[in-house]
This record gives C-alpha cells, sequence and structure tokens, in this order.
C-alpha cells in the first residue's frame, strides 16, 4: 500500500507517521509537500499533527485552502483514502472533506495525555479489523480539539453512523469524565458517508510500538492494509 | 559617522551600565570617543549576561574535557559522543528576569532561545526540560506568574514541536519577586556534522537568516544584568515576543541547508542579537566582519543602527556561507519562505565594521569588543550562616501524627505530582520518549541503534543556601543518580547557575563556593561541564534569591530494553534501600513544610560512595533485576517510598521497616544523599544480594510491596500506617488544588 505523508509548513507528526509506516508497518511511504497538486500513485494520504501554518487564524484554516487539500479533493473523489489526525483533522473540517469544526479545548489548555476511545464503527477500511465496542487507547495531544457541529449535523453524524470513535472510560463508558476536551458527544473521530476519509484528534502513530507504551493505534493501519488485501472494493479507484 | 545620534560621554557610559574604568579601557583603546553606536555595542557585549565578567575566573575551575566530549563550553551548546556515530548536543538556559516580567513570552522566548542554541550546532532538538522555581502559591501574583510560564512554555514547544519530557517545579518564598525559568534543550546530531558559530575564510558571504527585526528586546541583555526594583514591570518593552511557528521553520530551513555542505558557521542571535553575533563569531576565526545594515530585514520603518545590531528579536540566525554557494542558501530559506540575505562579508582585518547606506556607524577592534574584563570581586561567608547552620532540629516537637505528617509533605507543592503542567505539553512528539516525566529521569530512545537517553535536572536552593559547597555538589550527585536510576551513565553535565548581585561578597561567595562543590562533584563522578549558564542579579528591592545551581545531566543506556521506573509494579516484590544511613534535617523539605525553618546542618556527602551507589544501581537496573529504582530527594525515604507506591498507574501498597536509633520523624522524613529505594522480585533476590556484595556498598532489606497500606516500622514502632488511596490523593492534588 501506498502512503503519502504530507508536510505543511508547521507539521510535527509527518517524521512519525512515516517511522511507523515504513519501520513498523513496512510500507512503501513518501512526504508530500503542501505546494503539490499531484497525488497520483497513493493509495492513501496521511494529513499528520502539528501546527500548519502556525495555526493561524484558526486551527487548519489557512492549510485547508492550500494546493495539496485542492489535490486531495480529488483524490477523495476518486476513492483514495485519507487519515487525519490531530491537525490533520482541523485541516480536513476546514476544509469542507468533513463537517464540522475544532474548538478550544473546554478547559482553555493545551492536554496531552493517554486517552480511551470506543468503536462505533467497524464498517470503515480504517476499523473493519476492530470489534465494535471495543475500547483503543492512545494519547491525545492539542489545544483545539473540541468537535463542534450543529444539532442537524449531529444528528446525520448519528443516522449515517459516520462516528467512529468516542471518547471513553478504559471500560468502555461514555462518561463525562472521559472526555478530555469537551467535543459534543465524545466525539474523537469521525469519517465521510464513503468511509474513506477519516478524522481524528488523537495520535495513532504514537501507539504503534509496545516501546512507545501501546500498539493500540497499529490497529488502525493494519485494517487499512487488511481492508486493501482481503476487499479491494474500499479502493474504487 | 552619524551626525543624528547623541554624543558619547562618560555619563552616558554610566547610563549604559558601563563603569567609568571601562569607559577609560574603551577611549584609551580606540584613541577616540566612541560613537553612540559603538556605545551600544560595548554596553551589550561587556554586560555580565553577555561577557560573564563577575563569573569566568570562578568557571574555569570546572572540569570541561574527558573522552566523549566532543564539544565544550565557548559554543551555542556542549556535545557528547554516544556512540553509533551519534552525539548528544544539549545545554541549559536562564530566563528568569524576562518570565518576572512577562510570564507568557518571558518563558517561550526561553524555550526558543535554547532551541535555536541546539539547532545551530546541527541537532534536532528532541527533549526539553525546564526547571521552574516560584514563590509560595498563596497570592494572586505568583499563580498568575506559574500559569502565565507554565502556559508558555506549552505554548512555544507544542508549536514548535519538541517533547517536554522532564525537568521539576519547587516552590519557596525566596522566589516571590524572583521567579526562575531554566530550560533545558538536548539534540541529536551525527557525530561529524556538527556545525560551530565561527566565521572562517575571508571573503565568505555573511548571511542574515530567519524572521525580520523589529525593537522588540533592545537591551535585553544589559536588563539581565541588574536587579530589579519595584519600577520592573516599566521594564516590559525589553522582553521579546516569540512565534514557535517561524522557529519550527527556521529549524528545518537550517538543518536543510547544512546538509547541502554550504555553511561554513552559524550562530543564534540570542542575547544583544546582531552584534553578539557579529562579534563573537569572527573572533573565534581570528577574522573580522564588514556588515550593511541597511540590508538588515527590518519589520519597522526608521531603525537606528544602535536598535538594529542590539535587538533580540527572535527565530534569527547568521550564517557564513562557501563563497559561491550563494544560491543554495537562497533557494532552502525561500523553500521555507524565510529571509536569507546577504549583510556582509568575513574580512581579514579582526575589526567589526558595521555601516548604514555605506556610511561607517561602528568600527571597532574585536580583541577589544570580544574580549570584556574579567574581575575577581570580594568574597565573604555570609553573617549569620554559621548560626543557622547550628540550629538543631531535633530540638523541636515531634509530630504528633507521622501519617499526616507524611501526607502534608507529599501535598507540598515540591513534592506533589506535577501533572497539572506536564499534561499541557507534548510529551511524545517524535515518538522518541519512553519514560514519560513522573519518574526520576525521562528516556529516550536512539532510532536506529540500541542506545537510549536519560535525562533529569535538580537543584535544591535550601541546601545550597545552607551549604553553597555541598549544596551543589549534591545537585551534581541527585541529577546523576536520578539518570543512573533510569539505567543510565551519566557523561555529561550542564549547570544554570542562578544567583543573586555578584556585586555583593555574600552572593559571590555563595557563587563561588557552589561552583567549587560542582567541579568537585563531577571530577569524582567523570562528569565533564561541556556547557551552562549563569544568571546574576536575581533580587528585587534588595532581597536575593536562594542560591540555586541548577544541574541538567544526559545519560546514555547501551541497551534501550534495560531502563527502569521509580513506581512499584506489583506486589510481592521485596524492598531495598541502598547507600548510607547518615541523614540530617537541616535544609529538609519537611524542615520547612512543618516548622517553616530552613536551618541546621546538611547530612555528610561521601563523594566515593555516591559513585559507587551509583554504579551499583545500573548495574542492577541492565541486569534487569531490580522492577523499580527511585532516589531519596526531598521528604526522605517515607516520601520515597509513597513516591514508589503511588506515582505508577496501579498503586500498590508497602510494609517497610527502617531500623531504630534515632528520633523518627529524622528517620523517616531525614534527607541524605547517594541514596536509592529499589524493588526486586522474590526470584531474584538471591542474584540481587550478590551483585551488592560485589559493589561494596552499605545496602540492607527494609520491606515487601503488596496490600492497600503503606506501613512504615522504625525498630518497633508503627509511625505511619495510612491507605495508599490517601497517598495518592495527597500527591496527585497538592499542586493542583493552589492552580484550579
Amino acid at each position: 500500500m501506498r502512503f503519502g505523508v504530507v508536510v505543511f509548513p508547521g507539521t510535527w507528526s509527518d517524521c512519525d507517521f512515516h517511522y511507523v509506516i515504513s519501520e513498523v508497518l513496512h510500507q512503501p511511504v513518501r512526504y508530500v509537500w503542501h505546494r503539490e497538486r499531484e497525488l497520483g500513485q497513493l493509495d492513501c494520504v496521511v494529513l499528520p499533527g502539528g501546527f500548519s501554518y502556525g495555526d493561524y487564524l484558526r486551527a487548519g484554516a489557512v492549510a485547508g485552502r492550500s494546493p495539496v487539500v485542492e489535490a486531495l479533493r480529488d483524490f477523495v473523489a476518486g476513492g483514495g483514502i485519507v487519515l487525519g489526525s490531530c491537525n490533520g483533522f482541523q485541516i480536513l473540517c476546514e476544509a469542507g472533506l468533513l463537517p464540522g469544526v475544532l474548538t478550544r479545548n473546554e478547559c482553555l489548555q493545551y492536554r496531552c495525555q493517554s486517552s480511551h476511545l470506543v468503536v462505533e464503527n467497524v464498517e470503515t477500511p480504517f476499523t473493519r479489523g476492530l470489534r465494535l465496542g471495543q475500547v483503543l487507547t492512545m494519547p491525545i495531544s492539542h489545544g483545539e480539539g473540541k468537535y463542534h457541529a450543529d444539532p442537524e449535523t449531529i444528528v446525520r453524524l448519528k443516522q449515517q453512523n459516520l462516528i467512529v470513535f468516542r471518547y471513553a472510560e478504559a471500560d468502555g463508558r461514555v462518561t463525562k469524565a472521559s472526555n478530555p476536551n469537551g467535543s459534543l458527544d465524545n466525539i474523537a473521530g469521525i469519517v465521510n458517508p464513503e468511509g474513506t476519509v477519516l478524522g481524528m484528534m488523537p495520535h495513532p502513530e504514537r501507539a504503534s510500538e509496545t516501546a512507545m507504551g501501546g500498539t493500540d493505534g497499529l490497529l488502525i493501519f493494519q485494517s487499512l492494509l487488511g481492508s486493501l488485501v482481503e476487499d479491494g472494493s474500499f479502493l474504487k479507484r | 559617522m552619524t551626525g543624528a545620534e547623541p554624543k558619547v560621554t562618560l555619563d552616558l557610559a554610566l547610563e549604559a551600565g558601563l563603569t567609568a574604568e571601562e569607559y577609560d579601557r574603551i577611549l584609551s583603546r580606540l584613541g577616540r570617543e566612541p560613537t553612540y553606536t559603538e556605545l551600544g555595542l560595548f554596553s551589550a557585549l561587556w554586560s555580565e549576561h553577555c561577557a560573564y565578567k563577575h563569573s569566568r575566573v570562578f568557571l574555569a575551575r570546572l572540569p570541561q574535557t574527558g573522552s566523549h566530549v566532543l564539544q565544550g563550553p565557548g559554543e551555542n551548546a556542549g556535545a557528547i559522543d554516544i556512540g553509533d556515530g551519534w552525539a548528544v548536543v544539549f545545554k541549559i538556559e536562564s530566563h528568569n528576569h524576562p518570565s518576572f516580567i512577562e510570564p507568557f513570552q518571558g518563558a517561550a522566548t526561553g524555550v526558543g532561545g535554547i532551541l535555536r542554541d541546539i539547532f545551530t550546532m546541527g541537532a534536532r532538538p528532541i527533549a526539553i526540560l525546564d526547571s521552574l522555581r516560584f514563590g509560595e502559591l498563596d497570592n494572586a501574583k505568583t499563580l498568575q506568574l506559574v500559569n502565565g510560564v507554565v502556559s508558555g512554555i506549552s505554548w512555544y514547544g507544542n508549536c514548535f514541536g519538541c517533547p517536554t519530557v522532564g525537568g521539576e517545579i519547587a516552590v519557596a518564598p525566596e522566589y516571590a519577586g524572583n521567579p526562575l525559568v531554566n530550560v533545558m534543550c538536548v539534540g541529536l546530531v551525527r557525530a561529524d556534522q556538527i556545525f560551530r558559530a565561527r566565521a572562517e575564510g575571508p571573503g565568505n558571504p555573511v548571511f542574515y537568516v530567519g524572521n525580520k527585526t523589529g525593537r522588540d528586546g533592545i537591551h535585553g541583555a544589559t536588563m539581565a544584568s541588574a536587579t530589579f526594583d519595584e519600577h520592573a514591570e516599566e521594564r516590559r518593552p525589553t522582553v521579546q515576543v516569540g512565534d514557535p511557528f517561524t522557529e519550527k521553520l527556521l529549524l528545518e530551513a537550517c538543518l536543510e541547508v547544512m546538509r547541502t555542505g554550504a555553511v561554513v558557521g552559524i550562530q543564534d542571535m540570542g542575547a544583544a542579537g546582531l552584534a553578539c553575533c557579529t562579534s563573537e563569531m569572527p573572533a573565534r576565526s581570528g577574522t573580522g566582519m564588514d556588515v550593511e545594515l541597511s540590508r538588515v530585514p527590518q519589520r519597522e520603518r526608521g531603525m537606528t543602527p544602535y536598535e538594529i545590531l542590539l535587538s533580540e528579536s527572535q527565530e534569527r540566525m547568521l550564517l557564513v556561507a562557501a563563497r559561491g554557494r550563494e544560491g543554495e542558501v537562497r533557494r532552502v530559506f525561500a523553500k521555507w519562505e524565510l529571509d536569507a540575505v546577504e549583510v556582509g562579508r568575513v574580512t581579514e582585518v579582526a575589526e567589526l565594521t558595521a555601516r548604514l547606506n555605506g556610511e561607517i556607524v561602528a568600527n571597532v577592534p574585536l580583541d577589544l569588543l570580544a574580549e570584556a574584563p574579567k574581575y575577581v570581586k570580594p568574597t565573604a561567608e555570609p553573617p549569620g550562616l554559621a548560626e543557622r547552620r547550628a540550629f538543631d532540629p531535633l530540638t523541636l516537637p515531634e509530630p504528633d501524627d507521622y501519617g499526616t505528617a507524611l501526607l502534608a509533605l507529599l501535598e507540598s507543592p515540591t513534592i506533589a505530582s506535577k501533572e497539572w503542567a506536564f499534561r499541557q505539553y507534548d510529551q511524545q512528539v517524535g515518538i522518541n520518549t519512553l519514560i514519560l516525566p513522573g519518574s526520576d529521569a525521562a528516556v529516550l530512545r536512539v532510532k536506529g541503534t540500541r542506545r537510549a537517553l536519560a535525562v533529569s535536572t535538580d537543584g535544591n536552593g535550601r541546601q545550597v543556601f545552607l551549604d553553597p559547597r555541598q549544596g551543589a555538589a549534591m545537585a551534581v550527585c541527585e541529577a546523576a543518580r536520578n539518570v543512573s536510576c533510569s539505567g543510565g551513565e551519566p557523561r555529561g553535565v550542564t549547570d544554570c547557575m542562578n544567583f543573586g548581585s555578584p556585586e555583593r561578597p555574600e552572593i559571590l561567595w555563595q557563587f563561588a563556593e557552589a561552583i567549587e562543590g560542582i567541579a568537585l562533584a563531577c571530577r569524582a563522578l567523570e562528569l565533564p561541564v561541556v556547557g551552562g549558564n549563569v544568571s546574576f542579579y536575581n533580587e528585587t528591592s534588595g532581597q536575593p534569591i536562594l542560591p540555586t545551581p541548577i544541574i541538567g545531566v544526559v545519560g546514555v543506556l547501551d541497551e534501550v530494553s534495560r531502563r527502569a521506573t521509580q513506581w512499584f509494579k506489583g506486589a510481592g516484590h521485596r524492598v531495598a534501600l541502598l547507600g548510607p544511613a547518615g541523614v540530617s534535617l537541616g535544609g529538609s523539605e519537611y524542615l520547612w513544610t512543618r516548622h517553616r525553618r530552613l536551618a541546621g546542618r546538611l547530612a555528610p556527602l561521601e563523594l566515593e560512595t555516591e559513585r559507587r551507589v551509583q554504579r551499583a544501581v545500573r548495574a542492577a537496573v541492565s541486569a534487569g533485576l531490580v522492577t523499580a529504582a527511585h532516589d531519596c530527594s526531598e521528604g526522605g525515604v517515607a516520601v520515597a517510598l509513597a513516591e514508589g507506591c503511588v506515582t505508577g498507574r496501579e498503586p500498590v501498597g508497602c510494609d517497610a521497616t527502617l531500623p531504630a536509633g534515632a528520633r523518627a520523624d529524622l528517620v523517616l522524613f531525614g534527607e541524605g544523599p547517594s541514596r536509592v529505594v529499589v524493588a526486586v522480585e522474590a526470584v531474584r533476590t538471591r542474584e540481587f544480594e550478590g551483585l551488592m556484595a560485589e559493589s561494596a556498598i552499605p545496602w540492607r532489606w527494609i520491606g515487601t510491596t503488596g496490600g492497600e497500606r503503606l506501613v512504615i516500622r522504625v525498630g518497633t514502632e508503627v509511625p505511619v500506617d495510612v491507605e495508599i488511596g490517601q497517598l495518592e490523593h495527597a500527591w496527585r492534588n497538592g499542586f493542583e488544588r493552589h492552580l484550579a
């Protein structure tokens, strides 16, 4: 599976994704510079964490209008798979590729801590290797991760089963105490209706090796790889 | 020369912070009056902050060499060889004065400055540690400082993308008017690709790269070289404003341009900005520099030569390129959308020549400008110190309830969990952090090798106040011991010396004694001091801080999987106390929190014992014999045991017995050097005993983990028997409750 990791000025999880994809998953991967307009040959584009363009204006706002994100629209229309984590989720929302917006954490502080995610949708290429209700543990690291959308959007997300991950307790119960940033309905990650674009605030690349304290993040990548091998229907191109 | 600038007189020179003798020296060497711009150069470069006028003679006492040293003091940062072709570059620096005036930007630009010191050497920063000191958390001003400093560090480090993995926060009233913000940064570089701040090769072009120059931070170096009074906040314009996004671009651009081979030398524009770079770089190489100031990218109109040279705008570097390779430099910086402007040339003559539109505004010999006068000022032991030391803490009453006394210690802000701060810092970006903040030392892997780095900072102002020589030596030992407890072999030291005004004999005495203590400990532990920083004048309205040397130690683990953390891992593990029995309540956290006393003698320090204990701990960790190793520091063995019980993810109890023979408060809470608590699985005890016998150190089994309570017996008495939930609650909330 051919991966591309997008680098905006101010991106900082690019090297971490690159490392996990090449050294842990042993998959081909290249960096994609933010000015590139051609994403051909890639199967999956990763929008990593960081502060793209300094997150000036709003987190992800400038990057959401960058050349590479314009190219991403065609890539998605053609069935390409996109994983946006942290700043990448913010960019996908700002670009309109996913609904809603990520605003300042309710505590008004940055939060870097371990979080538990309950899996709510296993019918995406990112999660088909997981069980419904499975609890994943991986870190968050953000100042603007509070998911917000208008009530109609939230209803639609629920009706169409587009909420993939919610912040939860270790046993999978979704509680206020387990919500680290005040997200509506504890939302931690959502997909587009086609299931090909995933945005999530947590960092799967930081939970992909035992040495780093856990491998739950790797399950997402492995689902992706499994999707390609077992069932090409998620890759419509 | 320009006519618009004020005429330079002795009065003006005095106002600029020079002494009459220094001004005379300039006059006689130049053979004329300096221009206003030149006076500015001398004022900044001869300031204590830049020139170490009062400290240099003492700093020479520190051991600075060793077989692993690739770069000692005198460059932007020190460098140590760690094997496999890799080097670690590290340094600690203070940003105390700016952080008091404007905590958010002061702390943020402190992070920015030390990051640049690391990547200007060609290293990618992989870890930040912050050593912070504040006044007591009982007033709005201090809480505002704590909030401002922590959020400033969080903002800059997180946006830049370097994890904050360690450091400490301690609280004492002496820091109320002068908080300390010391930031250490660690970077990785190939050992044969280290860059230096040199201006070799006359004719080579000089590039200004990075952010534009504004009027912020002018006189920052001079500000940091004077004490504060009640008007301190009026100095706010001297604090710089940071932009971590630009710094991130500057990092990537610098590392990329270094890979082209077009870079001859490079220096961060820190204190005294362009003036410092244009004089220090050629001075190190025996060359000169000729720069045209009108070419300097500026974000404000009408800046004078004086302002352009002395601005401390952030995120800028001065780069000397190889002649003929200018295009490569421009191309890389254009890619990262940063300015890279050729502002001058390296010259043969050892002079700094600065021009504005061709007209010379400064022309000074570099051996004069870069060689500030050194002073050996008088030192004197502070009056009353001998009486303070003579105080016997055992004349004070014992606590009625030792359990309550232990809980009070665990919730004292210095000992309690600092999670409130650390969860605001990204701790993992780079995916190297194997041991997160909260253990004795942070451990980071070196990708592509079996090795890892262990890093820690330490410094106890009370101990140094009571006995500067031994207190400073103990700070070195403790930082190194923390590294050893994680399994790392200490390889190098960086020190940040925070003191009051060196013009006062008793402060300079503290400083001189502390340096002597650091030198003694470093020699005994075979640790070179490869860089550091001196911050004097930490006093407000005549009230100095506790003398506070902060010691940063970097160590190496040869086998990344052989590492240890401080918390107990489960029930049934035997607990041992390694190290000497000698402890004291003098200068202890217990004496302060319970009795509000800063007095007494420190327990004796035997450096040979210290060395052996650390070696024994490392051997036990690397043999996989211990499941936890934790240094005994503030709060004594009782607090170390309590921390073993509650600082991990799954708290576990412990039942321990300490030998009687002294009052229980001394046995439980007394502090002394060279002591470590370890836990050993029952099946490994025989092997562990064998290793300890070979190590020739004092040690004893003191207990076993398990249950829901921490029980500590002293002889036949049971002074401590507390439920671990209570201990955990006190430890987790002691700091945060003040800030919620």
